[in-house]
């Protein structure tokens, strides 16, 4: 879609934890992808499939297992220089799913959104501080008066929109949000989804959308990663995914939308895939390029067996 | 569905509740009425904080202990074991009586986080046993028995092994199943499910519901879904309560309430689910979020979120207007003297296209 440089590279990102008895867990097992400047990349894929840990890696939460990231030309996948950290907790934020875990109860909205500039020495004075506080409250849809109340005095859209403020304050080139609005309601997700799309718009900021909502991401993103069990199966843009998915992962999931229409819910029947009765090895697919950015992890043999299929 | 032979299960009427608070007493239900029949599912349909899992919870009897029911009645109709029916009243009902002959024996209740209404202590057969060990005096050998053969029935693999398993050793999705089994352990008539799929993935949620669905129909179940996924609604219900800010603004068979909705929060939450099949740049919202129950709601509790809004709404509370024999909603809209409002255009033009879904769906 865009020409110029992505923003971030990620290339064989591997994620393992070592459990307890000697056994690894490979959350996130080699993951490719790339993300453009200004476009809204949706990482799709059920619980555990490592969508979450791959946004808790690209932001160095974990250390990475083995891989490369490479964020505006920086590498952050290993060791990183005190100039790089800084630039990284600057320029990459996130926006987190519960609102009210990710809050410190008992701190003011306005200490809360005002942390990162303290932090990083980013305003001269108060005042400037708490002009950029009220300015972006209000850019968020709240009112400046806000930023003297507590978490607990909003209600769950209000706190997101200051989970959003506290993220986008610090003017980043990237946001990751992990499924920032799973936990609201359906009036107040659109409300949410409508607020990210504006201020994408204002400020030009890149996302990161995870989450596992089809029909939201399709929404908003405009490439779609599928991730299950930390391979990352399918990618490709938005139309590219919903109108000719390749992967029977992606089909199923696709099936799966619940549709707000009883007469076809009715009779919907989500296809069924499980990866050990296809007889699907992820360690062995290898990533083949359909056409524009659409890409398939798959064998040979299995890439034309499921591109055969309608 | 023939009319004269469906039998009613539960029967509330003018239930309203009051919640004791730090702040002041909050009016969390504020004169609900809602009738479900045997073998049928009803959805009650709303944002949080409408008072839908309240209501459902006076049902079982659980209230929070900060709550006092103002009035109403709840009737539940039940057969003992010898066919003879039963009538009582849950709000009277005692708190020893309630625990032992309907709570989990003939309500159950299904919860939102399979991990909080599991107990991460106990290996899961001795958590679905436990209930038949109480109210249906079995032997420890039949109810393990029977523990197998429901985590059979609910799909879960390798039975015999799984029932020593604790809790943290399942998926959401196989945590989820272990809860329908203690829900089903008893032999209930009536399951009521709060949110049974919110804390699960797409691809589980829909398998979920099937098995609901499946053992619904096998069993003969009245099932009520509370939920806020209109997905979930389509998916599964026969009739639909929506509810707003503590009181039922419309209720209809899902045909009425999906493709002939009259009341504005309806057409709102209608338009604000996201569609595959539109490419809108922008998701319809309703404006502003609801109303505090802290304070006495004057006139219409959505009036304030409401574009159609008329000068009475701000007044007077609409009454419950009819539309046909199933179909009701409340609001002055309604009303013969009220201007003629049409729905919004965006969601005439969703409605026609979900029904000519069905046209090119007969035809396949």
């Amino acid at each position: 879609m865009q020409a110029n440089e992505p923003i971030l590279k990620v290339k064989g990102l591997k994620q393992y934890f070592r459990t307890g008895g000697g056994f690894t867990v490979r959350a996130v097992d080699g993951v490719d992808f790339e993300i453009y400047p200004g476009e809204t990349y949706g990482l799709v894929g059920e619980s555990g499939s490592g969508k979450s840990t791959i946004g808790r890696s690209l932001i160095r939460l974990y250390d990475p297992t083995a891989g490369k990231i490479e964020f505006s030309g920086v590498d952050i996948s290993g060791k990183m220089s005190r100039a790089d950290t800084s630039k990284l907790r600057t320029e990459m934020q996130m926006i987190f799913q519960d609102p009210m875990a990710c809050l410190n109860p008992r701190k003011k909205v306005g200490e809360i959104i005002g942390q990162g500039l303290d932090i990083h020495h980013l305003c001269k004075n108060h005042a400037e501080r708490e002009e950029r506080v009220a300015q972006m409250l209000e850019k968020v849809g709240l009112a400046p008066e806000h930023a003297d109340r507590y978490p607990h005095q909003f209600s769950g859209g209000q706190r997101q929109r200051v989970g959003i403020a506290r993220a986008l304050i610090m003017g980043p080139k990237l946001v990751i949000a992990d499924e920032c609005i799973s936990a609201l309601d359906v009036s107040i997700q659109a409300q949410v989804v409508n607020l990210m799309k504006d201020l994408q718009a204002q400020t030009g900021t890149t996302y990161l959308f995870i989450a596992h909502d089809l029909s939201m991401v399709k929404y908003i993103s405009n490439r779609i990663g599928v991730l299950h069990l930390g391979h990352l199966l399918e990618t490709g843009t938005t139309e590219e995914i919903f109108e000719n998915p390749i992967h029977p992962y992606t089909k199923s999931l696709l099936s799966a939308i619940p549709r707000p229409n009883p007469r076809v819910e009715k009779t919907r029947v989500a296809l069924t895939y499980d990866y050990k009765v296809e007889g699907v090895d992820y360690n062995k697919g290898v990533s083949h390029h359909v056409g524009g950015h659409h890409h398939v992890l798959a064998t040979d043999e299995e890439y034309a067996r499921w591109s055969a299929q309608p | 569905m023939e009319q004269k032979t469906r039998e009613k299960v539960m029967e509330i009427r003018d239930l309203s509740i009051t919640f004791k608070t730090m702040a002041g007493m909050v009016h969390a239900i504020r004169g609900v009425d809602i009738d479900l029949y045997r073998g049928e599912t009803l959805a009650i349909v709303g944002e949080s904080g409408s008072g839908k899992s309240v209501t459902m919870k006076a049902a079982m009897g659980i209230l929070a202990k900060n709550s006092t029911v103002d009035s109403g009645t709840i009737y539940y109709t039940y057969h003992h074991d010898d066919g003879s029916p039963k009538t009582v009243d849950i709000l009277k009902l005692k708190k020893r009586e309630l625990r032992r002959h309907i709570n989990g024996k003939r309500i159950a209740m299904i919860f939102q986080d399979p991990m909080t209404s599991l107990d991460p202590t106990m290996q899961i057969g001795k958590q679905i046993i436990e209930g038949m060990l109480w109210h249906k005096r079995a032997t420890k050998a039949e109810a393990w028995e029977k523990a197998v053969k429901l985590l059979d029935e609910v799909g879960i693999p390798d039975p015999d092994k799984r029932m020593k398993n604790y809790p943290h050793q399942l998926s959401g999705g196989m945590r989820q199943r272990v809860v329908i089994a203690i829900a089903l352990a008893c032999d209930p008539d009536l399951l009521i499910c709060d949110e049974p799929t919110t804390a699960l993935d797409v691809t589980i949620q829909a398998k979920i519901l099937e098995l609901i669905q499946n053992i619904q129909k096998e069993r003969g179940l009245s099932v009520i879904y509370i939920t806020h996924d209109l997905g979930v609604v389509a998916k599964v219900a026969d009739y639909v309560d929506v509810m707003y800010a503590g009181k039922i603004v419309e209720k209809g068979t899902i045909d009425e309430v999906f493709y002939d909705p009259r009341h504005p929060y309806t057409w709102g939450l209608l338009s604000a689910m996201p569609d595959l099949d539109t490419a809108d740049e922008r998701l319809y919202t309703i404006p502003g979020s609801p109303p505090n129950l802290l304070y006495e709601v004057s006139g219409d509790a959505f009036a304030p979120r409401n574009q159609f809004a008329l000068n009475i709404d701000k007044r007077l509370e609409p009454p419950m207007f009819q539309v046909s024999d199933t179909h009701y909603a409340s609001t002055w809209l309604l009303d013969e003297r009220a201007p003629k409002v049409e729905m919004p255009p965006e969601l005439a033009t969703r409605i026609q296209r979900m029904e000519k879904g069905e046209v090119q769906h007969a035809g396949e």
